[in-house]
């Protein structure tokens, strides 16, 4: 790992690694070697062939201590996983059973008017394979966190569009893209892929280049999209 | 559903139970519809003229950059992001390059952040003119097409001369920008905002006392402050509610903070006010721009970045203050050289979805306008 300033460096040649081998909380070094090793690669192969030196420690989540944590803990008990502040950002994970009230209170008592984004990401080596993520704005305080919970594969999570009417779409895309049900949604259905479409591209056991073939055929008389 | 049709102006139609006792008519508007920008598709549910309610069916130009995002590495990925808002994609560069510098714990130098606020601040203009332009042809006014378009191209000379592209420039890198400034930059800058100032006298006296314009605009899609904010709605839209609130003020960001500007705002939440407000934005930039080119540090203009990135475990959102509003990148990282997942946070998905309230009721016609004034590029819509 080099370490000077060298900002043609733009091309490094793609690593053909699927997505679904991607260790999940990679703290192994990655597998740039065996890319770098083929013959085809053409820009310096030397570069990433000695072995990393050890890294310097990046920034490591610390404690979140405030009065509404403090708040929570106390309504909640253990239902509040973890309160941490990483790169000066704040975020909660919360047991899936209670986080529709933690959302509703940091809406109504706590100002949280504005939801930004909801939306997930997939771990398929864990138990509980999704982290769902609320990112809210508080207008009042001018403040952002994090909501996070984890999700077992077959699980539903509350629906918060009641609360924030933009969670409506939101939601709709993390069904589309992920499948993760959405529990009173008032219209859960898929938002960018077409209905019928098969699969759910931004998990983690979909390879960037598989398509629903069957849709593909009927529905644009084409053999393949690729 | 269709009893919640009665708002506002259009009240005294909406208390008959149909008008002129015509059924229900289901009419498809788009994909391919020269008012939609792009393949945007509106199923319109009419009583006669009046809309009962309507449902986006978006997704024609999803291109799964997200699911690109996770096969690519953290530098390879950027050239994509300028392909969502095709119109502003030096703002998706800057929000993209921010998140991934917070990521790396890297920030970049001073030169380097005067450089990236002039480049968006110029392209924020040019999404305003395009804007404004289209919008205008869609409500009938040709001639303001010409005008921005013309106006327009001294913005993308700039771009062009700076680092070779017009519209989906790449002109930032991870830790800063990859071209120092070219010879006569900041005259060419300086030439710009001299010429452009009287340009927006233009536009307004061909729009903001025409009669035309300000019937086909004043209380159409009106939207207020409360809705704005349970929607979700950020940008020029939010603004023209009366809504004081710029990310660029309340969490600045790539030196936001050094330079003086104001935040126009609306008060009715009309089209009409939603154009003031761009209008007034585009001055605002032009201050800006005016304040940072005079004064660009000297230094790098990159910062010491790794050559291969593998910034550590974690995640991290970043967002900026896009033309069209909150612009966020939520990336998760898992210390390897490719991103576990980027989320794009995209300001015209979340604001197209305020299309139904806000046409609820009026007329059909009025569908064109609100479409129009919510600025939405489908390209960042469907991603």
């Amino acid at each position: 790992m080099a370490d000077e300033t060298t900002p043609k460096d733009q091309l490094k040649p793609p690593e053909t690694k699927p997505a679904a081998e991607k260790p999940a909380a990679a703290a192994t070094p990655a597998p740039p070697a065996s890319a770098a090793a083929k013959p085809a690669a053409p820009a310096k192969p030397v570069a990433a062939a000695p072995p990393a030196p050890p890294k310097p420690a990046g920034p490591t989540p610390q404690p979140w201590e405030s009065e509404m944590v403090a708040n929570f803990k106390r309504r909640f008990g253990s239902g509040i996983r973890e309160a941490s502040t990483y790169v000066g950002q704040n975020y909660m994970v919360v047991d899936a059973s209670i986080v529709y009230q933690v959302l509703q209170v940091l809406h109504d008592d706590e100002g949280f008017d504005y939801c930004v984004d909801v939306t997930a990401v997939h771990y398929p080596k864990r138990d509980e394979q999704f982290d769902l993520v609320w990112i809210l704005y508080s207008f009042p305080r001018n403040e952002r966190i994090r909501v996070k919970t984890l999700l077992k594969e077959d699980a539903a999570a509350p629906s918060v569009s009641s609360i924030w009417s933009t969670a409506n779409w939101l939601e709709r895309e993390v069904f589309d893209m992920f499948g993760i049900r959405f529990d009173g949604h008032p219209d859960l259905k898929r938002i960018l892929l077409p209905d019928g479409w098969q699969g759910h591209p931004l998990r983690k056991d979909y390879p960037i280049l598989q398509q629903d073939t069957e849709w593909v055929k009927i529905n644009l008389g084409i053999e393949s999209g690729q | 559903m269709t009893d919640s049709t009665k708002s506002g102006f259009y009240e005294e139609i909406g208390s008959q139970q149909t008008f002129l006792d015509a059924n229900e008519l289901v009419l498809n508007m788009g994909p391919q519809h020269p008012s939609t920008h792009g393949v945007l598709r509106v199923i319109l549910r009419l009583d006669g003229e009046k809309v009962l309610g309507t449902e986006c069916v978006i997704g024609y130009l999803h291109r799964g950059v997200e699911k690109i995002a996770e096969n690519r590495t953290y530098t390879m990925f950027n050239p994509y992001v300028d392909r969502m808002d095709y119109v502003a994609a030096v703002s998706n560069g800057l929000g993209y390059c921010l998140a991934v510098e917070k990521l790396l714990n890297i920030e970049a130098p001073p030169r380097a952040a005067y450089i990236r606020v002039i480049l968006t601040e110029l392209n924020r203009i040019a999404s305003h003119q395009l804007w404004l332009g289209t919008h205008a042809l869609d409500i009938g006014a040709m001639t303001p097409l010409f005008y921005t378009f013309r106006d327009r191209e001294e913005i993308l000379k700039i771009f062009e001369k700076y680092c070779g592209a017009r519209l989906t420039t790449h002109s930032f890198r991870i830790g800063g920008t990859q071209y120092e400034t070219y010879e006569g930059f900041e005259q060419d800058v300086n030439n710009f905002v001299k010429f452009v100032g009287p340009k927006i006298g233009e536009y307004e006296e061909l729009l903001t006392t025409n009669r035309i314009w300000v019937e086909r605009t004043r209380n159409v899609g009106v939207l207020g402050g409360k809705d704005c904010i349970d929607l979700g709605v950020t940008g020029p839209v939010l603004r023209a509610s009366g809504v004081k609130w710029d990310l660029r003020k309340a969490q600045p960001y790539s030196m936001y903070e050094k330079f003086d500007f104001e935040i126009p705002t609306g008060e009715n939440g009309d089209t009409f006010d939603r154009y003031i407000v761009r209008i007034a934005e585009i001055r605002q930039a032009l201050r800006i721009i005016d304040q940072a080119v005079n004064s660009i540090p000297a230094g790098p203009i990159m910062a010491k970045v790794p050559k291969v990135m593998k910034p550590p475990v974690g995640e991290a959102y970043v967002s900026i203050e896009a033309p069209k509003g909150e612009l966020g990148y939520f990336i998760v990282s898992d210390g390897s050289t490719q991103p576990y997942r980027v989320r794009v946070r995209p300001p015209s998905f979340v604001n197209l979805q305020a299309l139904d309230k806000m046409v609820r009721g009026s007329l059909v016609a009025d569908v064109v306008a609100v479409i129009g004034t919510l600025d939405i590029v489908l390209g960042e819509v469907d991603r």
